[in-house]
C-alpha cells in the first residue's frame, strides 16, 4: 500500500518499527510498549516535518508524481455537495484526460475543469496518463463557455505531464485547441481560480490555467517544460532532468517569490499523499476563501485586472535608458 | 523545444559557398541546385527549381511585406534579462547564452516590431527571427509583439505577425510559459477592437507560438513547405514512437486539416494581405468598438476604475 519516495526511506523504517510496536501493544499493552509508541510517533513526525520542511526542487517532482497523491476528481467529489460530471466536445470524442462540469462548493455553484491521470494501469492508459487530446481541450472550451452563459466562476485543477503530442494530435489541431482556450479564458467575464494539484507542465497546463487567481499546493510544481523534456533540450539528454528541476524555479515557494503565482495552499505534514483528506479540507477552505473575494467584483473590473495581471508579465532592460 | 527541431541551416554557408565561388552561387537547402545568387535573393530567397522557401531574416521580411521606405521599428532597445537567474551546472548560463547568441547573429533579440505600410494600408508588423535564439518566446520577444497588438488596437492598424519559432524559451521557464496567455490577451484585444490580425506562419512554427498568439489570427497564412505545428517532428516521434509520414505538420498538410487559410509563395503575400485587410476592414464593425481601446488603456495604466469590455461569444 504505502509507496516510499527514496528520500522518505528514514521515515520508513520508524514507520515499520512503528507498527511493530502497535501490533505488540494490541497484543500486550505494557506501559513500556506505550512509552516507545509515543516517543516513535513524535519521532515521526518531527522526522517527516524536517525532511518535507527541505524538499529539492527534483524531490518535489517525486511527490507532485505521487501515484497517491489525491487527483482532480478526488478533489471535485471530496470538496463538492454536488457534481455532475459532462462529456465530450460535441464534434470529435470524449477525451477523458480533461473532467469537468456543474458543482457546488460550500454551497455555490461553479464549473470545474481539471486534467485526470488516473490510478491502475487502466485507467492511466483510458486517460492518456493525463496528457488531453485536442477534444479535451475544447471541451474545456465549451464548459468555459458555459460558465460564463450562466454566471458560474470557473475551477479549474491542473494534472498533467503536458498536451498530448501525437500525430493525431496534430492533425486535429492542438495547437490550435490550446490558443483557443487562452484567448477565452482571457476575457470569460466570470471568476476563475486556477489551480495546480501536481504536475502543471508548459501549455497543455496553461490552456485550462489562465484566470484570476493562479494557486499551488504546496508541493505542486508548476513549469514551462516537464524536467525532463527541458534537459532534453538544455543538456540533450533527459537524464538531466533532476538539473533542470533546480534550473527551471519550478516549486510552488520559488514561484510566489518570483510574483508568477498569488498562493500556496498547505500540504498536511507529509505531503498531500499521506493524509488526503487533509488536503482536500485545505483546498476547499482556499478556494472558497478566493471565491468569495471574486464574485464581489463586477465582470468588467474582472476581466481588465486579468489583462493587467498577465500584461505585466516579464522583465525586459532598456539599453536606450529605463529598465522596466 | 528549440534544439530539438533545429534543421540543418538550408542557407548559403560555409561548405556552399567554398564550392562555387562565394558571391555568385548559392545551393538550394532541398533541391541543392546551384543558383545564381543575384537571382536567388531578387526572388526572395525561393528557389527557382523547385520552390525551396529559405529562410529570411527581420530586414528580408520587412522588404517583402512592407512598402519601401515605411517601416519604422519601435522599442528595439529591449534586451533579455534573466529572471530565473538560469545558471545549470555544466551548461552555459542564460546570460552566457544571450551574449553567444547576439555575437553569433548579430541580432539582438529574436523579434522586431514597428509601424510601416503594406500598399497603403497601416499597419503594425511583428516578425520573429529563427536567427537568434531559434524565435523562441521570452518576455521580449513577447513584450514586442504585445506591444505591436497594442499598437493595432491603438492607431486602428492592422496587425501582421510573422512567426518563426522552436517556441517557448526554457532559460526563462515559466515566465516564458506566460508571455503565450499575455498574447493571447493581447490578441483578443485587438479581436475586441475589431482590428484584423493577420497571421503569417513561417518554418518553422512550433511549441508556445503555435499554441498562442500565432494561431488567433482572423486570417492565417502559411509558407509554402513550412514545418509548423505543436509538438515537433522529432518530440513526437520520441514521445509517441509515431514516424511522421511524409509531409506531415507542413503548410500543406495544415490548409487540408483545416487549421490554416491560405498557402502562399512569397511573391505573392503582399498582395494577399493588403486585399485581406482592406476586405475585413470594408465591413461596419471597426468604427463601434471605442470601448476596448479604452478598456485597454485603462488596464495598461493599471487604473482602478475599469471600462466595460466587450464579451467574448462572437470573436472567436
Ligand atoms: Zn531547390
Amino acid at each position: 500500500m504505502t509507496v516510499l519516495l527514496d528520500f522518505e526511506k528514514p521515515v520508513g523504517d520508524l514507520r515499520t518499527r512503528l507498527d511493530e510496536v502497535e501490533r505488540a501493544y494490541a497484543t500486550e499493552p505494557t506501559s513500556d510498549l506505550e512509552r516507545q509508541r509515543a516517543s516513535l510517533k513524535a519521532d515521526l513526525a518531527a522526522r517527516t516535518q524536517a525532511i518535507y520542511r527541505s524538499l529539492t526542487p527534483w524531490q518535489t517532482v517525486q511527490v507532485a508524481r505521487h501515484p497517491h497523491r489525491p487527483q482532480t476528481l478526488d478533489y471535485a467529489i471530496g470538496m463538492c455537495t454536488e457534481f455532475v460530471e459532462f462529456h465530450g466536445d460535441r464534434a470529435f470524442g470524449d477525451d477523458r484526460a480533461i473532467i469537468g462540469g456543474p458543482a457546488r462548493i460550500n454551497g455555490r455553484a461553479v464549473m470545474i475543469v481539471g486534467q485526470q491521470r488516473g490510478r491502475e494501469t487502466r485507467e492511466r492508459l483510458e486517460r492518456n496518463f493525463g496528457s488531453p487530446h485536442p477534444e479535451g481541450y475544447r471541451k474545456a472550451h465549451r464548459l468555459f463557455q458555459m460558465a460564463a452563459k450562466f454566471g458560474l466562476p470557473v475551477v479549474t485543477m491542473m494534472d498533467t505531464p503536458g498536451a498530448s503530442p501525437g500525430l493525431a494530435d496534430e492533425e486535429r489541431g492542438q495547437g490550435w485547441a490550446l490558443a483557443a482556450n487562452l484567448a477565452t479564458l482571457a476575457t470569460l467575464p466570470v471568476p476563475i481560480v486556477c489551480v495546480v494539484v501536481g504536475e502543471g507542465n508548459s501549455g497543455g497546463a496553461l490552456a485550462i490555467g489562465v484566470g484570476d487567481r493562479f494557486l499551488m499546493l504546496e508541493h505542486a510544481i508548476f513549469s514551462v517544460a516537464s524536467p525532463e523534456a527541458a534537459a532534453s533540450i538544455v543538456w540533450k539528454d533527459s537524464k538531466h532532468a533532476p538539473q533542470a528541476a533546480d534550473a527551471l524555479k519550478l516549486t510552488a515557494p520559488d514561484l510566489l517569490r518570483l510574483k508568477l503565482i498569488d498562493r500556496i495552499v498547505p500540504e498536511p505534514v507529509g505531503g498531500a499523499h499521506g493524509d488526503p483528506s487533509g488536503m482536500i479540507t485545505n483546498l476547499r477552505t482556499a478556494l472558497s476563501d478566493e471565491l468569495d473575494q471574486l464574485v464581489a467584483v463586477p465582470a468588467a473590473d474582472l476581466v481588465a485586472a486579468r489583462y493587467a495581471k498577465y500584461r505585466r508579465i516579464g522583465a525586459w532592460f532598456d539599453q536606450g535608458g529605463t529598465p522596466s | 523545444m528549440r534544439n530539438l527541431f533545429r534543421r540543418a541551416l538550408p542557407l548559403v554557408s560555409g561548405e556552399a559557398a567554398q564550392e562555387a565561388a562565394p558571391e555568385l552561387w548559392v545551393r538550394c537547402g532541398r533541391c541543392r541546385e546551384m543558383l545564381y545568387a543575384r537571382e536567388w535573393e531578387a526572388a526572395h530567397r525561393v528557389c527557382a527549381k523547385c520552390g525551396f522557401h529559405a529562410r529570411l531574416t527581420v530586414a528580408d521580411r520587412v522588404a517583402l511585406l512592407l512598402d519601401g521606405g515605411s517601416w519604422q521599428e519601435l522599442d528595439g532597445s529591449l534586451r533579455a534579462t534573466d529572471p530565473l537567474g538560469f545558471a545549470p551546472p555544466g551548461r552555459q548560463s542564460y546570460a552566457e547564452k544571450l551574449a553567444t547568441e547576439s555575437r553569433d547573429s548579430g541580432q539582438n533579440e529574436a523579434a522586431a516590431y514597428g509601424r510601416g505600410s503594406v500598399d497603403g494600408i497601416p499597419v503594425a508588423l511583428a516578425v520573429l527571427d529563427m536567427g537568434y535564439f531559434a524565435g523562441t518566446l521570452g518576455a521580449v520577444v513577447g513584450e514586442k509583439v504585445a506591444r505591436a497588438f497594442e499598437l493595432g488596437v491603438a492607431e486602428r492598424r492592422a496587425v501582421i505577425v510573422v512567426s518563426a519559432s522552436g517556441g517557448a524559451r526554457q532559460q526563462e521557464g515559466v515566465v516564458a510559459l506566460l508571455q503565450m496567455a499575455k498574447l493571447a490577451a493581447a490578441a483578443q484585444a485587438l479581436a475586441a477592437a475589431r482590428v484584423p490580425f493577420v497571421s503569417v506562419l513561417t518554418d518553422p512554427t512550433l511549441g508556445g507560438v503555435t499554441a498562442s498568439f500565432a494561431t488567433l489570427g482572423d486570417c492565417i497564412i502559411a509558407e509554402p513547405g513550412a514545418v509548423i505545428g505543436f509538438a515537433g517532428p522529432r518530440i513526437i516521434e520520441q514521445t509517441t514512437g509515431e514516424k511522421l509520414p511524409p509531409g506531415a505538420q507542413t503548410a500543406e498538410f495544415q490548409l487540408t486539416h483545416g487549421m490554416v487559410d491560405l498557402v502562399i509563395a512569397r511573391r505573392d503575400q503582399k498582395a494577399a494581405i493588403a486585399r485581406v485587410i482592406r476586405l475585413l476592414m470594408g465591413g461596419t464593425a471597426l468604427q463601434a468598438s471605442a470601448a476596448a481601446r479604452d478598456h485597454l488603456t485603462a488596464a495598461t495604466n493599471g487604473a482602478t476604475t475599469m471600462q466595460p469590455v466587450p464579451a467574448l461569444q462572437g470573436f472567436r
